[in-house]
C-alpha cells in the first residue's frame, strides 16, 4: 500500500445551492499553482469550469451490505476513481464537487471503506462554501446545509460583502454553534488562499492537532488566554466553545461535544466504549476525532471517524513536558450528551 | 501433461521462467487478448501493443485517454475509453471507430456476442448494435457495472445497483430483473447458460440459477473479486480476491450451493488475475506481488512462470488453442510463453 504522501489527495467541495462552489472551483483551477487537477462535478457539461480533466458524476449513493445502516458510499465515485487511476501521473490532486443538496458523508465514506480507492487516494478535507447572507436561513429550513457545515474541515464563508458586521457575527456564531472546529475563512467572491483549502490533511491522523488549533481551545475549560475580551454569557452553560466575545448559539439539533481528561484513559475500557458508541449512535455522529493518553502507554493514540467508521493508530511518543491529556470531539445530530459524558468518565483510570 | 508435473519436492517448484519471452511494454497493461497467435495488450491508457510469440512488438494509439474496458471474441478486440470512443481492432491490427458517445461520456463496459453483435454502456445506458448496424438502447436505474451476453440466444445481462437486468434486445418482452441488494459489477453467464454470476462491490460474488432464479451467495473474500474465469467446460469458476484462487464448483445442477470452493495456489500475496486454459484443466494465476503461476485444477500442482517482481499482474490471456500464454503487469512489464 502506498504511503500517505504518495496517495492522491482528494478535496471534497460542498456547499448549498448558490453559495459559490463553482466560483471557488474556478479560482482553484485558474490560479498559477503549476498543478493539474482532476475535477469530478455533479452534472456533466456544467457551464464555466475550465479544466482539462472534468468527469461528470451521477451522485449514486449505495448502501454497503455490511450490516451498518448508515454506511453509504458513492458508487459512481468508486467507478470514476478506478478509471482515473488508469491515468495516474496525469494529475496531482482530485477535487470532488457535490451537488448543493448532497450529504458529504457518502463521499467521505467512499474513501474509508473502498479498498481500491483507499490504496490510491486519500481524503484531504471537506471544504464547505457558505453564503454569508443566506446561510442562517438555510440552517433553519435546509437540513442539507446544516450537514455540510457540521461535516466541514474548512468553511469558506462567502459573500461577506453582502452583509453588515453584526449580520456576519450572527452567521459565524450560528456556524460555530454547529461546528467550532472547522477552519473558517471570510471571503468575497471566494477569494481564499489555495493553501487554506487544499492540502489540509484534515483526515491525516498525524495532523489532527497541527491543523486545528481550535481543537486545543475547545471544550469546557476556559482557563486559556485569548488575549482579548472574553464573555461568559453563553446561552448554554455546559456547551462553551471558547470564542471570546462572540454570540453563542446552541443549534437545536446539531451540536459538537468535547470531552477531556487529564487523567489517563484505560484502553481496555475506552476502545470498546468508543466502538459501541459509534455502532449504536453512529447515525447521529457525523464526525469524531480524538487524541488519547492511555494508561501505561508512552505513545499518543489518535483516532478519527465518520459516522460508524473509525480509524485510529499510535501516533508518536508523548514529548517530555507535554501535557498528557486526552481530548475527544464529536459533531453530530441530537447527541446523547450526558450518556456520552458518563461513558467517557467510566473510561478514566482511577 | 508431463510439463505440469510439480516434481518430487514441493519446495523446488518447476519453473519455466527461462522460456518466457520478455516484452518490455513500458506502460501499464489493462488486459490482454489473443487474435490468432498475436497477443494484443490493452494499455491502461491510450493504446494497444501487439506482440508475437517471438517477442516482436508493434504499438498503436487508439484512445485519447484511459482505456476503461475491452472485450474480444478471438476475431476482433473492442475497447472503450474515457474519450467516449468505442474502437475495434482486427487481427491485422486495423482499427475502426465503432461509436462515439454524443456527450463524450466514459465507455465503461463492452461485451461481444458470437454472432457479431456488440454491447457497450455509458453511465446508465446500455447499447446493443447488431452486425447490420441496427442499434438499440436500454436504460437501467443506476450506472451499469458490467455487461455479458448469454451463450445462447440474444440476451444481455446488465449488472447494476441492486441486481441484474436481463434484456432481450430483439424481443418486445419486458426485461427480467434479478434482484439482490448491493452494487453488482462484473457479470458472467456460465458456459451452459444455466447460471449467472456477478462480482460485487463488496468482497463477495452473487449468483442465480436461471431456471428458478435461486440465489447463490459466494462470500468470504478478503478483497473485491476483480477477475473471474470459467474452467474448460464450465466445471468451475476461478476467482481472484483472496490469497488463494477460489474455484467454485459448477458441475451439479445446484451449482456451488451448499458446497465448499476449492482453494488452490496459496501465496503470501493476493490473487489479482485468473485465466483458465481453453482446453485443459489448467489455469494461469497472476498475483499482486507480480508472481505468475500455472496451476492444475485437479490437484493444485504449480509451475512458476514469473517470479514476484513488485507490482501486480494485471492481465493474463491464452490463445484459443491454448499454446500461448501472455501476461502483463501494472508497471508495463509483460511476457509471452509458448507451451
Amino acid at each position: 500500500m502506498a504511503e500517505a504522501s504518495q496517495k492522491i489527495p482528494v478535496t471534497v467541495l460542498t456547499g448549498y445551492l448558490g453559495a459559490g462552489k463553482t466560483t471557488l472551483l474556478n479560482r482553484i483551477l485558474s490560479e498559477n499553482h503549476g498543478k493539474k487537477y482532476a475535477v469530478i462535478v455533479n452534472e456533466f457539461g456544467e457551464i464555466g469550469i475550465d479544466n482539462d480533466l472534468i468527469i461528470g458524476a451521477d451522485e449514486e449513493v449505495f448502501e454497503m451490505n455490511n450490516g451498518c445502516v448508515c454506511c453509504t458510499v458513492r458508487g459512481d465515485l468508486v467507478r470514476i476513481m478506478d478509471g482515473l487511476m488508469k491515468r495516474k501521473g496525469k494529475f496531482d490532486a482530485i477535487i470532488v464537487e457535490t451537488t448543493g443538496l448532497a450529504d458529504p458523508a457518502p463521499v467521505a465514506q467512499t474513501f474509508f471503506v473502498d479498498e481500491d480507492v483507499q490504496k490510491n487516494a486519500r481524503l484531504d478535507a471537506v471544504v464547505t462554501v457558505a453564503d454569508a447572507k443566506w446561510l442562517s436561513d438555510r440552517l433553519k429550513d435546509a437540513p442539507e446545509a446544516k450537514n455540510q457545515i457540521a461535516f466541514a474541515d474548512v468553511i469558506v464563508l462567502n459573500k461577506t460583502d453582502l452583509v453588515s458586521k453584526p449580520e456576519l457575527a450572527e452567521v459565524e456564531a450560528r456556524i460555530r454553534g454547529i461546528n467550532p472546529y472547522a477552519k473558517l475563512h471570510r471571503t468575497e467572491r471566494c477569494q481564499v488562499g489555495l493553501t487554506d483549502v487544499l492540502e489540509r490533511g484534515a483526515f491525516d491522523l498525524d495532523r489532527i492537532l497541527e491543523i486545528e488549533p481550535d481543537f486545543l481551545e475547545a471544550g469546557d475549560d476556559h482557563d486559556h488566554d485569548h488575549g482579548h475580551h472574553h464573555d461568559h454569557n453563553h446561552h448554554h452553560h455546559d456547551h462553551d466553545h471558547g470564542h471570546g466575545g462572540l454570540k453563542h448559539y446552541h443549534d437545536e439539533d446539531m451540536q459538537s461535544l468535547s470531552l477531556r481528561s487529564e487523567k489517563p484513559l484505560d484502553p481496555t475500557k475506552f476502545m470498546p466504549w468508543l466502538q459501541q458508541l459509534v455502532a449504536t449512535e453512529g447515525q447521529k455522529i457525523l464526525r469524531s476525532k480524538g487524541i488519547l493518553a492511555f494508561t501505561g502507554d508512552d505513545d499518543r493514540y489518535v483516532f478519527q471517524g465518520v459516522h460508524m467508521m473509525l480509524e485510529g493508530d499510535h501516533q508518536r511518543k508523548w514529548k517530555d513536558g507535554e501535557k498528557r491529556e486526552s481530548r475527544v470531539v464529536f459533531i453530530g445530530r441530537e447527541l446523547p450528551e450526558q450518556a456520552i459524558r458518563d461513558g467517557f468518565e467510566q473510561c478514566i483510570t482511577t | 501433461m508431463k510439463e505440469f508435473d510439480p516434481g518430487e519436492a514441493p519446495s523446488s517448484i518447476v519453473s519455466i521462467t527461462d522460456r518466457v519471452k520478455p516484452l518490455p511494454l513500458g506502460a501499464a497493461v489493462g488486459s490482454v487478448h489473443f487474435l490468432g497467435d498475436r497477443a494484443f495488450f490493452v494499455g491502461a491508457e491510450e493504446g494497444v501493443a501487439i506482440a508475437t510469440a517471438d517477442g516482436e512488438i508493434t504499438r498503436m494509439e487508439t484512445h485519447f485517454g484511459a482505456i476503461l474496458c475491452a472485450a474480444s471474441d478471438g476475431k476482433r478486440l473492442v475497447t472503450g475509453g474515457d474519450d467516449g470512443k468505442l474502437i475495434a481492432i482486427d487481427a491485422k491490427g486495423e482499427t475502426s471507430v465503432i461509436a462515439t458517445d454524443a456527450k463524450r461520456r466514459w465507455i465503461d463496459n463492452v461485451a461481444l456476442h458470437g454472432d457479431g453483435t456488440l454491447a457497450w454502456s455509458a453511465g446508465k445506458t446500455a447499447f446493443v448494435r447488431n452486425p447490420k448496424g441496427e442499434e438499440k438502447t436500454f436504460e437501467v436505474p443506476s450506472t451499469v457495472g458490467g455487461l455479458a451476453f448469454a451463450p445462447k440466444g440474444l440476451r444481455l445481462a446488465i449488472a447494476h445497483y441492486n441486481g441484474v437486468t436481463l434484456w432481450f434486445p430483439n424481443m418486445a418482452a419486458n426485461p427480467e430483473f434479478l434482484e439482490w441488494a448491493g452494487s453488482h459489477l462484473a457479470v458472467m453467464f456460465s458456459p451452459d447458460n444455466k447460471f449467472l454470476v456477478t462480482a460485487m462491490h463488496e468482497p463477495a460474488m452473487h449468483g442465480w440459477r436461471l431456471a428458478d432464479n435461486r440465489h447463490m451467495r459466494m462470500s468470504g473474500y478478503p478483497g473485491r473479486v476483480r477477475s473471474m474465469s470459467w474452467s474448460v467446460g464450465g466445471k468451475g469458476l476461478a476467482t481472484s480476491g483472496a490469497d488463494t484462487v477460489i474455484v467454485w464448483p459448477f458441475t451439479s445442477k445446484d451449482g456451488p450451493m451448499g458446497k465448499e470452493p476449492a482453494m488452490l495456489a496459496p501465496m503470501p500475496a493476493r490473487v489479482a488475475v485468473v485465466a483458465c486454459h481453453p482446453k485443459n484443466d489448467i489455469m494461469a494465476v497472476g498475483y499482486a506481488d507480480g508472481t505468475v503461476l500455472m496451476v492444475r485444477l485437479e490437484d493444485g500442482a504449480e509451475i512458476l512462470v514469473r517470479r514476484n517482481a513488485g507490482t501486480a499482474v494485471s492481465a493474463l490471456g491464452w490463445n484459443a488453442k491454448g499454446t500461448l500464454l501472455a501476461f502483463g503487469t501494472e508497471d508495463g512489464d509483460a511476457g509471452i510463453v509458448e507451451m
